[in-house]
This record gives C-alpha cells, structure tokens and sequence, in this order.
C-alpha cells in the first residue's frame, strides 16, 4: 500500500510542478475534468479525476463509491444460502461466476463437495456467464472507439448465451442456481444439443468480431501500444484476469489451482499476449471467449451421470472457521474470505472482486495521455461498475 | 434556352426562397429516414423505427414533433445570445451553400462565375457557428468538442480546395454551370458516349474530395469532435430540443449539399451526355430537362450519401493527432501532386 500512497504522492507532486510550469510559461492553466460519474464510457456511476494540460492527461484519480451497496455488510444478516442473490449482482453480466466462489467457501468450511454432474454443470455455467460477459465487452468496444455497428452483433449474439442459462436456471440475469452441495436442478432436456449450436454461433461471432474489428487499421492504430502495462507493473498493482494476461503473466486461476469444479478435466489454453497494451488486453480476452466455447463443448462431452445434489442438512449451519476461494472470473481473480461463528449467516464476508483492482492501475496508467484514450485504455482494462462498488 | 412564363422579380425570389428549402429539408429528411433510420438498422440487424407510418415512414415528422415540444434548456452560465445563435449560424452555411448549385439548364439559385470559390468558402461559416456553440455552452466537454471541431474542420478545408482546384484546371472555369456542360459535352479519347465524367479523369480528386467531406460533416472516422463516447456528443452537448433539431437538421443538409457539390464536380451534376440527344451546348438543351436534372441529381446525391454514411457506420474513429497527421500528410500532399499532374496533362493535351 506504501507503494500506491508514494505512487499518488509522486503523481500528485508532477501535476502541481507541471502546473508551475504552464502558469510561467504559456500562462494558462490546467483543466480539470469529471470523466464521470454519468459518463458513456464509464458503464455506470465510476467517478475519474483528470487534470488535462490541454487534451493530455496530467494527473487522473478514480473515485468509487458512487453505486456502493453493501454487499460486504448485508451477508452478515442473510443465511448462507441467501447470500448467493446477493453476491450475483457484483458482475451483473457474468452473475453465475459470482455465487460459485461463494459457494466453494461454504462447501470448505462444510467440509463437503458437490458430486461431479454438479461440478460439471457449474463449470459449464461458469464459462457460459465468462462469454455473456465477454461478449458484451466485445461489442461495447466497438462503441467507446466509436464504431457503432459491432455493439448490436454483441447483443444478438450473447442473446442466445443469456437463453441457455434462462433455461437452465430461471433467471436470465441474476441465475442464483447454485446451492451449497450441489445445484438447485439439473439441465433440462434437449439443452445439451442447443448449446452446441450456440457454442458454434457464438465462435463465428468471434471470427466476425477478429475481422470486424480486430482487424480495422483505425482500430489497431487506436489501441496499439496505447495504455501499456509493463509486467512488473500489473503484478505489483494486483491485477488479475485477462488485463495481467495480456502483459505476459501466464496465470490463470482455472489451470494454476485445485479446486471442486470440473476444468482440470478438460485442455484448454490460457492465452497470453507480451505486449501488455490495450490491443493486446482486448485480444486477450476474446481468444478467451473463444476458448470458453471450446471448454463448454468439451465438458458437455464428458458430462458424467448422477445426482445434481450432494446430502446436505435441511437447514445449513457451517461450522466455525474460515475459508478464501477464489475463482478466475469473467473480469479477473475473484475471491470471497468467508468468517463463520458456526450460526445460519456468515459472520464476516470480506469480498476481494476483480475489477477494484484493475481500476486501482488507473492512476499510473493514464498519465500522459490523451482524452481520447482515456476512453480507450478504460474500455480496455473492462470493469463493471458492481465489481467496483460492490 | 429560359422558361416561357416570365416572373416578376418578388415572385422569383419567393420561389427561390421556396426551392432553396426544398433542396435542404427534402434531401435531409429522405438521408435521415433511409439511411440513419434504415440502412443502419439493417446494418446492426434490426428493423429501425417501424410503428409510424408504413415501415416506420413517419418516424421523422414524430421526431421533430418531439424536438418541438422539448423545454427550451439553457445552462445557466452559457452566454445566452451567442448560445442561441450558433445553431443558426451553422444551418445558415447549408442555405448559402446550395444556392450555388445547379439543378438544371435554368434551375439554379444563383450563376455566377465563381461558383466553386464561393461554396468552398461558405461552407467553413459552419466552423464559426461551431466554435461558439462550443464556447458559449459552458461546459468542458463542449469546449474541447468545438476546439477539435475547429481543428479538424480547418485542417480538412485545405484538402477539400485543392481537390477541386483540380477540377478547375481541367474544366478551366469555376462556374459549377459550365464545369456541369464541359463534363457531360466532354468527350474520352474521341468517344462522347459517356460524356467526360471527372470521376475518371480526376479520381484522385474525387478520393480526397469524398474524405474531406467525411471530416467536414464530423462522420466516423472522422467524428472526434462530436464523439459520443468521450466527449458525449461535443459541441453540442447542452443542445436540447428545437436547438439541437436545428444541429441535425443542417448535419444531414450539409451532407446532402456536398454530395450535390460533388456530383456537380465530379459525376456530371444534373446532365446526361449531351451525345445521347445531339445537344453540343447549354442552348440547346430541352426545356424538359429542367425537370430531369433535379432528378438525376438527387439519385447521385443519394449515391453519394450512401458512400458517406456506409463508411460511417462501419469505421471506428481516429484520435485528434492521427486525424490531423492524415490530413497533412497524406491528404494535402496527395492534392497537391494531383494538381501537378493535372496541370501537366491539361498542357499536354
């Protein structure tokens, strides 16, 4: 933490001498912009301080807290398996992914695992979510570079994702399916066939979006060595998911941990890309969502018969102790410390989201930039405004 | 070749007064309902706006009825008068920009023998009505949209003239009339079946032309200064209701009004190829095609749009220094080597 005060202090330090510096030379002064808290690039209420010397950005600070809900105290008077209608509004795109490390922790301090249809089904559903999630990034891109178009195929495409989960759990958005021990049902019939054929519509989207976009002169000239992270840079800032992939960190929680879900059964490649810019972030994350499909179809191969549900008591009282799980989501490495007194509630959440760290880069990432690619280099870390305020 | 009815001239100038709104609202309204209301639509797999009228046709009248209703909202630290006037100032270009443009043997607004000169310099009055938009608005984003704006829209006005200059050189004139007669009286190597299209001959031109255009009516990838991502829409960012209709209006007008300057100067503007008829010069010409011209160029005007808002949904948008390193270094040079050649080849032959 010294580190990020001193980073500010110095920041702060540059600004006020870069202010002298104008004052005495050109005799203007500085700007200070609001990019926020209403902002189309923000994707909600996200607060950025911007000292602009001109169109360059001289000094830059977030400021969270517009769209704070609590979550962090309010599981502390809700029943553990009432948390998980909570904790699946934190990413309000990719919900499921949110319950399950939730979920995990529980199961730890229970001492109890899902059987492995279950384990399965969660898995399956956790990528599904990553590429709804994703997917809308991938078209909001477009939008925050200014091309219009692609944001539309997004959103007709990820349809048919939020379809399948509706289908599965009942609730489009917020799914709130899993259960401590298992899942609430199983897949319904003729689900298995229908997500194969989304699995591949969702893979030409993503060749649409390579040639579309990824491919555009104007695109790569915009993102291109704009916004970049050097490797050491993202790892001392913690951050976590395809933004440290795409420096070069080889990382990924799915491979590089144990844990009660089913992608150790399948192969599957984490993608990395050395530049560490705001293409290569952007890249990273669709190779992901490529991936993602491929893993979902693998594991629908070797989906194992038997109970969705493992024998868990009527009413759920997890004993005492303390458990962190943490899952590699949608937009980074998400965690949940969970504190229990053994009571129905948890005693204490504390909820470690991914994108209140990549936002924490923000400052040392937007010095010296443009106004325009501010817009580009937010867009490219990807946050959710829940993620943040949680 | 005159019409036969002689009016007096109150009554010519009423009925000037009436084609000119005409020739601004009409190419407008279709440009707004087919191609942002439509051709978008089916672009972003959707339908577009389809509850007013037959296939959403009255979608547009529903929309200005609504801009029309809107509170007039000012902020309360904008320089009020300035404030009103900018809107103004930028659809007054549009009307003073089409008055130089011919529609046919005898309908035209004005003649003149500077034609080219004076729509080229009328059309950078927009970038004053802009700049002050920008400024009076009091508001940060809407200064940084109008000084980009005015960047952008000086920077890409060179281009744009030295495109044309081209032109000039080949016709030898700058009255739009007489480049319209030297292009469909024309002749390629002897064949007259086509007339002389500067298109051909002046493609060059023609590319520059069309991409400065692009940047001067802020379209992608050329719309950094009304940029809805960063800048929430620039300069006119305070702009609601009946004002803000006004900005679209006259964003849609000027694009239909260059795309009639470049098919004037570039596709043969209202004529057909005077061979097809044995026409040799304007006097010739048949009274009838004072009501084909006006034909002939809106379905070019349309052509022409189409190529603009095509490149407009499709493209991202450059940033302020990339836009500004295209135009110096690409696009001026590019001009100015089109001009050498043109000379060249205008003595040569």
């Amino acid at each position: 933490m010294t580190m990020l005060g001193d980073r500010q202090r110095l920041a702060y330090i540059a600004s006020q001498a870069a202010d002298a510096r104008l004052n005495v030379e050109l005799e203007t002064e500085g700007m200070t912009l609001n990019i926020g808290p209403q902002h189309p690039a923000t994707h909600g209420t996200l607060r950025i301080i911007c000292r602009l010397d001109g169109e360059q950005v001289v000094w830059a600070e977030p400021s969270a807290g517009y769209m704070h809900r609590g979550y962090e105290k309010l599981t502390e008077v809700r029943t553990f398996p009432q948390v998980t209608s909570l904790v699946n509004r934190i990413d309000w795109l990719g919900s499921f992914a949110n319950e399950v490390p939730f979920i995990l922790a529980a199961e730890k301090l229970m001492d109890i695992e899902a059987p492995p249809r279950a384990q399965h089904i969660r898995t399956i559903l956790f990528e599904l979510s990553r590429i709804a999630n994703v997917s809308l990034f991938l078209g909001d891109l477009g939008v925050q570079l200014g091309a219009i178009t692609p944001v539309f195929m997004a959103f007709r495409d990820r349809e048919y994702v939020l379809n399948l989960i509706e289908s599965a759990t009942g609730g489009r958005f917020h799914p709130n399916f899993d259960r401590i021990g298992g899942l609430k049902d199983d897949l319904p019939k003729g689900w298995i066939e229908e997500t194969r054929s989304v699995m591949r519509k969702l893979r030409t989207f993503c060749d649409e979006i390579d040639d579309l976009l990824f491919g555009n002169e104007i695109f790569q000239s915009r993102t291109r060595g704009i916004g970049v992270i050097p490797k050491d840079v993202a790892l001392q800032y913690g951050l976590s998911g395809p933004n440290l992939r795409a420096s070069g960190v080889d990382y990924d929680l799915r491979r590089d941990q144990k844990i009660a879900m089913a992608w150790d059964k399948v192969d599957f490649k984490v993608w990395t890309h050395p530049d560490g810019d705001s293409f290569a972030r952007c890249w990273v994350r669709l190779q992901e969502t490529r991936e993602a499909t491929l893993i979902v179809e693998k594991l629908l191969d070797t989906l194992p018969a038997g109970p969705v549900m493992a024998k868990v008591p009527r009413i759920i009282k997890v004993p005492e102790g303390e458990a962190w799980v943490s899952t590699e989501n949608p937009l980074g490495e998400m965690g949940y410390y969970v504190v229990s007194k053994g009571d129905l509630g948890p005693f204490r959440v504390k909820i470690r989201s991914a994108s209140f760290n990549n936002i924490s880069i923000v400052p040392w990432l937007l010095r010296g930039v443009y106004v325009p690619d501010v817009i580009t280099i937010l867009a490219s870390l990807y946050f959710i405004l829940g993620d943040i305020d949680r | 070749m005159m019409f036969a009815v002689h009016f007096p001239y109150w009554a010519q100038s009423l009925l000037r007064v009436l084609g000119g709104l005409v020739a601004v609202l009409l190419p407008a309204g279709t440009i707004v309902y087919l191609f942002l209301f439509k051709m978008m639509s089916f672009m972003q797999s959707r339908l577009g706006p389809m509850e007013a009228g037959p296939y959403g046709s009255m979608q547009l009248f529903a929309e200005v009825g609504k801009w029309l209703q809107k509170e007039d909202i000012m902020p309360e630290k904008a320089d009020h008068s300035i404030f009103k006037i900018a809107p103004l100032i930028v659809l007054a270009s549009t009307f003073l920009l089409v008055a130089v443009v011919p529609f046919g043997p005898d309908a035209f607004f004005t003649n003149f023998e500077t034609g080219v000169f004076y729509a080229l310099a009328v059309s950078s009055v927009s970038v004053l009505g802009i700049l002050i938009a920008g400024w009076s608005s009091a508001n940060k984003y809407s200064l940084l949209g109008g000084l980009r704006a005015a960047g952008q829209l000086i920077a890409y006005e060179l281009p744009m003239v030295l495109a044309v200059v081209g032109v000039v050189i080949q016709a030898g004139t700058m009255n739009m009339q007489q480049i319209v007669v030297a292009q469909n009286a024309g002749e390629i190597f002897g064949w007259s079946g086509l007339g002389n299209p500067y298109i051909l001959t002046q493609f060059i031109g023609f590319a520059v032309f069309m991409i400065a255009v692009q940047a001067e009516l802020t379209q992608a990838p050329f719309d950094m200064p009304v940029a809805e991502s960063e800048l929430v829409s620039g300069y006119m960012t305070e702009y609601s209701g009946f004002r803000f209709l006004i900005f679209f209006i006259a964003e849609f007008a000027t694009a239909g009004v260059f795309a009639l300057i470049a098919s004037v100067l570039f596709l043969g503007g209202w004529g057909i190829p005077f061979s097809w008829f044995g026409w040799n010069n304007i006097d010739q010409i048949d009274n009838w095609m004072n009501i084909v011209g006006p034909l002939i160029m809106f379905t070019k005007m349309m052509g022409l749009v189409f190529l603009i808002m095509w490149i407009r949904f499709s493209y991202p948008r450059f940033r302020e220094d990339q836009l500004q390193r295209f135009a110096w270094k690409v696009l001026i040079p590019v001009s100015l080597g089109n001009i050498m050649l043109t000379a060249v080849l205008k003595v040569v032959f």
